[in-house]
């Protein structure tokens, strides 16, 4: 087992260096990207442009501007935005990450919450019209845009539904710090966690009623049958438990990825800043070391999150170690 | 059978839609007759008889600014007009053009590179499957998001004779490039097997040449999974343009897409919805229809498949 940790966490960074050159290099070495010219403004003078040039690190050769970028980015935590350079990338990304954190967090309760249900459901009726009328509806919620999604749901409750008694109670678009108002945090999110859900419960329902289908089956549930034990007690306590399994890696993996950034769209339409909305805001003046800093964020986070779950299963399930 | 019909009626749905947007044209010149591209701030048009301004005056809570006019559900100004003037149903089916180009586009042109790196890979393993699979794992690694955004910033950030910022390539490039891996890894483990069976083994012996090989013996019989994932990769692509587009770093000014045009109506959400809605629904009913037909395709050609894209 800790030799298996041990070559986990080394390939890891392995990949994680890999990952901060591939971004480094789209970012400041690909061809024609010269980030001084837009950073001097209209018709620069090149006394401008140089010194431009100069603070940033952009006269040094590559390798030497990767490792200033890094350090900057790691060690003295000091880049600054192209665009507004009294904006510090790396402390404006910390204090957005509890934002995000919010509202996958509460998406994910929803979903995993939700899905189950339907999935469970699509299953006990399996047969009936309710089964593929779940599923056309986990389909449709797979199909839709969620950012469109979240723009249908402000017009509904922000603006033709607002003034009736069923969502008057929606604040405007924005964020309250759960520290600093419990309840308004809460009121503030509801409606992006849900409009986030959609997607997810849609995808998880259908993986979850095929999974259960499959191992439908299966001899140990034929023997949990023949023991004479409750249908009920077959559907929860076996037949779900091993489906779980795809359930739950499935739930790792996109977890990671919406707080790495994956959230970008529900954070942009709800006004949530959040580390996508940061993203987003400085795509608009295409501000590189802020885009740049976020990418490699999200791609950090991902990358870490796919190693504790690799490690947690391999602790829960020996045949994935290899010998 | 009744699967097999509703993926019928799903392919028929995708068809039509297809045939609807690239009659765009025809609509905006024979029907809507209006330049969905150029502004029409001070034009008229005529509502039961009536001539109206398509901008007009005092609207709003307050009885200020302006407003389009909104649905007339007639041939002119059927959705109404953006904050330009312009028709909102033709730009729908000229945005609808955008997308589906770049959604077939992109998935078209990933599948066939991940098709030929997997061959290349799995065909000659050793380095060159360790290089093109640690490759494509370091692209998996990136959220398909951040890494479409990165690599449109920087390309609409370069000053190149020879690249021109509103080319519909961009995005359906970017797009190709974030999603090879998703085929690559599938493919790629049936080239693999595909490699070591007995009529691979007999061309051999028969002096095949290694192009013949890939191309003759293996691809053949891997091209199958491929097929099976492309609606489903359309449905993607489809999602993931109109989310960059939203997010202004897909298609660029002047082309219009789905998503630019649902960005164009955030702005007018509360007082005229339907140029926001419009596109969406085209997008849903785009979408929906790929994933049902991706599912009968699945289940005709390859019923164990456990793969399943999402958007």
């Amino acid at each position: 087992m800790a030799v298996f940790v041990i070559r986990r966490l080394i390939g890891l960074i392995a990949v994680l260096f890999a990952i901060t050159v591939m971004t480094f290099l789209i970012f400041f070495a690909t061809p024609g990207v010269d980030p001084s010219r837009q950073l001097a403004g209209r018709n620069p003078q090149p006394a401008v442009v140089a010194a431009i040039k100069h603070q940033f690190g952009l006269d040094r050769p590559l390798p030497i501007r990767y490792l200033l970028m890094m350090k900057r980015l790691f060690v003295s935590r000091d880049l600054v935005s192209y665009g507004n350079q009294a904006l510090k990338v790396v402390p404006a990304i910390t204090s957005a990450t509890p934002v995000t954190f919010s509202l996958v967090f509460g998406a994910a309760v929803i979903w995993v919450v939700l899905s189950i249900l339907t999935g469970l459901l699509a299953v006990v009726f399996k047969g009936t019209i309710v089964d593929p009328l779940l599923m056309i509806l986990a389909l449709i919620g797979i199909s839709m845009p969620v950012f469109w999604l979240g723009e249908v749901a402000n017009l509904i409750t922000q603006d033709r539904l607002h003034n009736t008694f069923l969502f008057h109670w929606v604040p405007p678009n924005g964020y309250t710090p759960l520290t600093a108002n419990p309840w308004q945090w809460f009121l503030h999110l509801i409606i992006p966690w849900l409009t986030l859900s959609v997607l997810y419960i849609g995808f998880y329902a259908r993986v979850l009623r095929a999974n259960l289908l499959d191992v439908a089956n299966e001899d140990y549930v034929r023997t949990a049958r023949a023991k004479g034990l409750s249908e009920r007690r077959v559907l929860l306590k076996h037949m779900l438990r091993t489906s779980m399994i795809t359930f739950v890696s499935l739930f790792g993996l996109d977890f990671g990825v919406l707080v790495g950034g994956g959230a970008i769209l529900t954070e942009v339409v709800f006004g949530l800043p959040g580390v996508g909305k940061l993203t987003y805001d400085s795509l608009v003046s295409l501000d590189l070391p802020v885009i740049m800093a976020t990418v490699i964020y999200g791609a950090f986070f991902i990358t870490i999150a796919n190693a504790l779950v690799d490690i947690v299963y391999a602790r829960l399930d020996p045949r994935i170690r290899p010998a | 059978m009744l699967r097999n019909r509703i993926a019928l009626a799903a392919l028929a749905l995708f068809i039509l839609i297809v045939i609807v947007s690239f009659g765009a044209p025809i609509y905006a010149r024979d029907i809507a007759h209006a330049d969905p591209f150029s502004s029409n701030i001070s034009g008229t048009t005529t509502v039961n008889g009536k001539t109206v301004q398509v901008i007009q005056q005092g609207g709003g809570a307050l009885g200020l600014g302006e407003i389009p006019i909104g649905p007339t559900w007639t041939s002119r100004y059927f959705l109404g007009a953006d904050s330009q003037g312009r028709d909102v149903a033709a730009r729908v089916l000229y945005g609808g053009r955008a997308s589906l180009e770049i959604g077939i586009g992109s998935a078209v042109i990933c599948c066939i590179a991940a098709l030929i790196l997997a061959l290349i890979a799995g065909f000659y393993r050793r380095w060159v499957d360790s290089i093109l699979s640690r490759l494509m794992d370091l692209i998996w690694a990136f959220p398909v998001y951040l890494l479409a955004i990165s690599l449109a910033t920087v390309l609409l950030t370069l000053q190149h004779p020879f690249i021109n910022p509103s080319s519909l390539w961009i995005p359906t490039i970017i797009i190709a490039v974030v999603y090879v891996p998703y085929v690559y890894r599938p493919v790629r483990g049936q080239v693999l097997s595909v490699r070591e069976k007995e009529y691979v083994e007999a061309a051999t012996s028969q002096g095949a040449s290694n192009f013949r090989l890939m191309f003759n013996e293996i691809l053949p019989n891997v091209v199958t999974t491929v097929i099976v994932m492309l609606p489903l990769m359309i449905a993607t692509t489809i999602l993931t343009e109109s989310a960059l587009s939203f997010l202004s770093i897909g298609v660029q000014p002047p082309k219009a897409s789905w998503g630019t045009i649902i960005d164009d109506g955030q702005a007018l959400l509360y007082t005229r919805p339907w140029v926001a809605i419009a596109p969406g629904i085209m997008i849903v009913l785009t979408v929906l229809s790929l994933n049902i037909l991706g599912d009968g395709v699945r289940d005709a050609l390859d019923p164990r498949a456990k793969l399943r894209m999402k958007g």
